[in-house]
């Protein structure tokens, strides 16, 4: 074994931090991105799931209430219309995020907060709508899977808001900082990942449903 | 119901069962005891800033390890209940377990052993290494690798809640509709299941896209895909099936859930429901699962055997491809454990043909190690014991099942004590030994001493000949037509084969006290048995580049790789790690955290809540669960500064140990 050399400890003040030693936010950024994405596709198995349990049963009404009787297709394109416009006003939350101004992404986010609030409160109206109908989930293995599939992507969305709630508190707090500005990109790429499973509901279960 | 008990009262505890109050009280007594322990040391400030709020991957290994041997002990004991009951249970005696208890027991087993006893271990040992072996500080989200640990501690507690609360499922461990359904199991034991598996699973989901982006993101200079270590890989691909796997288990179970607390009918017999699609939804999950397991496994062997032949692994490229190939074809073979559904003759021949293929990467596998043992100089040392002895074992493993593969063979042999035979076989021959390999090969690293080897031996050949005594007379039993899960019999022909079986098991508790008292000794033996070197087997991977235990950054320098073993490469040119050509340099840590153990503690809270429908418990656990996650989110500091200074002190004692070994 060969005898080690007694190198002097470097100071920052003479070398610039070793690249491997120093855990800066872009690699941070960059991981944690990474991991989201990966943590993004075990969700599209989890609602590929819900999805394959919906095509299983979704003629199993049980003598229950069709699709075709029970889903209003233009409430549900307004639904997915306030969905859609959603993830436009997040896009001007990126933009302005990345152009640091602040007022704007405060203004963008609360808009965004409010149309998503608006899709929840759409679907909890039809939810309520469909039980008092007799339609619930308990009726038929399809009402069953159709909760299921619906409530999972509102829970999803739901989550979107509080998390919403808490980057706006952070943001009026912190400023745009490298920590705010990393939250900030996963929420945009969970909110725009929710739109596009919400195109497959929309596709899977109304259009399909009514047909 | 009560507002503030639920569903729980009094006759919940299972005052009158005389066995269920024994093993209650001696694991109290066991809690008692390490806790007094613990007091007299003066040690809980140090067990709760060294490991309780750790994030540092080796410490979260060790606790890993740990739990899946503590929860071994369960799991074994449960085995070895039943062993003996079917040892009586020939009629007219109807043994010692009433059927309603040896239902639960069975179920107990498999859920345990499966999800908090090869999990844990697996998982640990992938804690304690692959940062390691890819010259890495930490992994890439070391908060989450906490929580993890603290889910899977939960998942397991509400387990062992089970004991003392209530009942556990009486269902097997797969909880098949519908009699896992409320119409037929009332009871909470379903309940348990459901959400202890369900937090459990949210920790496996979290280590697997953690390892992921540990692996994928964080490799040491040069170390391309093609430079790393095996075990590294079978991880990296053990993770890819985790988080490609355990969702759907999260949705089956949360479907199973829906169907009792909320009266839908995705699997009912009324209602529309489809009893089939539960089945095919567990095995979706299930089956990549059991790669889950046994790829880690197939690591660890590899590497043993690189290590004690002395030379590089025959073929790396062929076995990582196998790997690869193990990986595509475990989602494609789930029908096989149905069969007898009645899919229809093309389905079962397209499954069938498709599981017997993945047994041809396995056998690749095979040929890799034999090959690499041939011509080397082998050391037979304990974690190559292990691995000979699973050589043989599995490859008897694979060929039953290649015989299950058939539906024809299939559906004579479904639900007999054959296919009960051929998994303890594979998970045993495989899982099981693989991580006795892997802890006494990685022990003295994570450690800082290696384990006894003469009691290492016996519990090896103790382990072996139990299992073959205890297992082989199970394939007999199927050929004879016994079915599995049996409470009692009356086939006098069965008798003598179950009598030897339990025999095996008492031969396998020897080989696990064994184990036990190897730990134990070496612990009392440290400083004989202690590794100055940090590369006690002449090891070949960057693991064995840096001291045992590590210091807290791994690698004061990290390491840059130019080939597949990396470390066997840098002492052949001489010097390797410690010659250094840069100075020291200020090291940023991962603090330390109490989050991860809160939400883990409060988690338990909600899954018992949620067994027995106490609903303010439920609403406490989930607030309190979102508070911290906030408070770590707004207010924690989470990182700091390791100085160059204290680096270089940590640096040159140890080359000062070095130097004196």
């Amino acid at each position: 074994m060969t005898i080690p050399l007694d190198l002097p400890e470097a100071h920052s003040v003479h070398a610039p931090q070793h690249p491997a030693a120093a855990v800066d936010d872009a690699e941070l950024t960059e991981k944690t991105v990474f991991g989201f994405w990966l943590y993004l596709m075990s969700d599209v198995v989890l609602f590929a799931t819900l999805f394959a349990v919906y095509a299983v049963v979704c003629r199993s009404y049980a003598g229950g209430p069709t699709g075709r009787e029970l889903f209003d297709l233009g409430f549900v394109l307004a639904e997915t219309g306030v969905l859609l416009l959603s993830s436009v006003t997040f896009g001007f939350v990126t933009l302005a995020a990345q152009e640091n101004r602040k007022q704007a992404v405060f203004l963008w986010m609360a808009v965004t907060f409010v149309v998503g609030a608006v899709f929840i409160a759409m679907e909890l109206y039809e939810f309520n709508h469909l039980i008092e109908e007799g339609a619930g989930p308990s009726r038929s293995a399809f009402l069953s899977a159709y909760f299921a599939l619906v409530g999972t992507h509102g829970l999803h969305v739901f989550t979107g808001l509080l998390w919403m709630i808490a980057m706006i508190v952070q943001l009026a707090r912190d400023g745009l900082t490298a920590a705010v500005h990393r939250r900030l990109g996963l929420l945009g790429l969970f909110w725009h990942f929710l739109d596009v499973i919400w195109i497959v509901v929309f596709t899977e279960v109304y259009l399909i449903g009514v047909l | 119901m009560n507002a503030i008990f639920g569903k729980l009262t009094l006759e919940a505890l299972p005052l009158d069962q005389v066995v269920t109050m024994t093993a209650v009280g001696l694991a109290l007594l066991a809690a008692l005891g390490v806790a007094a322990a613990i007091t007299y040391h003066g040690r809980w400030y140090w067990l709760w800033a060294e490991y309780i709020t750790s994030v540092d991957h080796k410490k979260i290994g060790i606790m890993y390890i740990l739990l899946g041997l503590v929860m071994l002990l369960r799991g074994f004991t449960d085995a070895a209940m039943m062993r003996i009951q079917q040892s009586m249970a020939l009629a007219p005696n109807p043994g010692y377990l009433p059927p309603h208890h040896y239902d639960q027991i069975f179920s107990a087993h498999g859920v345990i052993m499966i999800f908090f006893v090869t999990m844990p271990l697996v998982v640990g040992l992938m804690n304690i290494v692959v940062p390691l072996q890819i010259g890495a500080r930490d992994v890439a989200f070391p908060f989450l690798n906490s929580l993890s640990f603290w889910l899977t501690f939960s998942g397991a507690m509400l387990v062992n809640a089970s004991l003392v609360f209530g009942e556990f499922a009486k269902t097997g461990w797969a909880a098949y509709p519908p009699l896992s359904e409320l119409a037929f199991s009332p009871d909470v034991g379903v309940d348990y299941y459901i959400w202890s598996l369900q937090i459990a699973g949210v920790g496996t989901l979290l280590t697997g896209v953690n390892f992921l982006t540990t692996i994928l993101r964080m490799r040491a200079p040069g170390m391309k895909m093609m430079r790393m270590p095996i075990f590294t890989w079978t991880t990296f691909c053990t993770n890819v099936l985790i988080v490609a796997a355990f969702p759907i288990l999260t949705v089956t179970l949360a479907l199973l859930g829906l169907d009792r607390y909320v009266g839908t009918h995705f699997f009912t017999n009324d209602g529309g429901g489809e009893q089939m699609m539960y089945v095919n939804l567990f095995w979706a999950w299930g089956h990549p699962e059991v790669y889950i397991l046994v790829l880690p496994a197939f690591g660890v062997f590899s590497e043993v055997v690189a290590t004690f032949s002395g030379k590089p692994l025959f073929g790396y490229k062929s076995l990582v491809w196998a790997t690869i190939a193990i990986t595509f074809f475990s989602f494609v073979v789930w029908l096989h454990h149905f069969f007898t559904m009645g899919a229809g003759a093309s389905v079962n021949a397209f499954f069938g043909i498709a599981t017997m293929i993945i047994a041809v990467p396995t056998g690749v596998k095979m040929f890799n190690w034999l090959f690499t043992m041939l011509g080397g100089r082998v050391r037979f040392a304990v974690p190559m014991l292990w691995t000979i002895g699973f050589i043989v074992t599995f490859t008897i493993g694979g060929m039953t099942g290649v015989l299950l593969a058939m539906p024809g063979a299939d559906f004579v042999l479904h639900n007999s004590l054959f296919l009960v035979a051929h998994f303890h076989n594979t998970i045993i021959g495989g899982v099981v030994f693989g991580m006795f390999a892997g802890l006494n090969y990685w022990f003295p690293k994570a450690m800082g001493f290696r384990l006894s080897e003469p009691l290492g031996k016996a519990s090896f050949w103790c382990w072996l000949i139990g299992f073959y005594l205890a297992f082989m007379p199970l394939y007999v039993l199927g050929f004879m037509g016994m079915t599995r899960r049996l409470n009692s019999y009356d086939n006098p022909d069965w008798h003598p084969w179950l009598v030897l079986a339990a025999f095996g098991a008492a031969i396998i508790a020897v080989g696990i006290a064994c184990s036990i008292l190897q730990i134990v000794y070496s612990i009392w033996k440290r400083d004989e048995l202690r590794d100055h070197t940090g590369d006690p087997w002449d090891g070949r991977t960057l693991e064995w580049a840096t001291s045992s235990p590590p210091p807290i950054y791994n690698f004061a320098e990290v390491p840059r790789v130019t080939e597949i073993d990396a470390w066997a490469n840098m002492k052949a040119d001489g010097g390797g790690m410690f010659v250094r050509s840069t100075p020291y340099y200020d090291i940023h840590m991962p603090r330390n955290t109490a989050i991860g153990f809160l939400i883990g503690i409060f988690s338990i809270g909600l899954g018992f809540g949620l067994v027995w429908y106490i609903w303010w418990m439920v609403a406490v656990s989930a607030v309190a669960m979102l508070a911290v996650l906030l408070y770590r989110l707004f207010w924690e500091d989470i990182a700091y500064i390791i100085p160059a200074a204290t680096v270089k002190d940590i640096e040159m004692q140890r080359l000062e140990e070095i130097g004196q070994s």
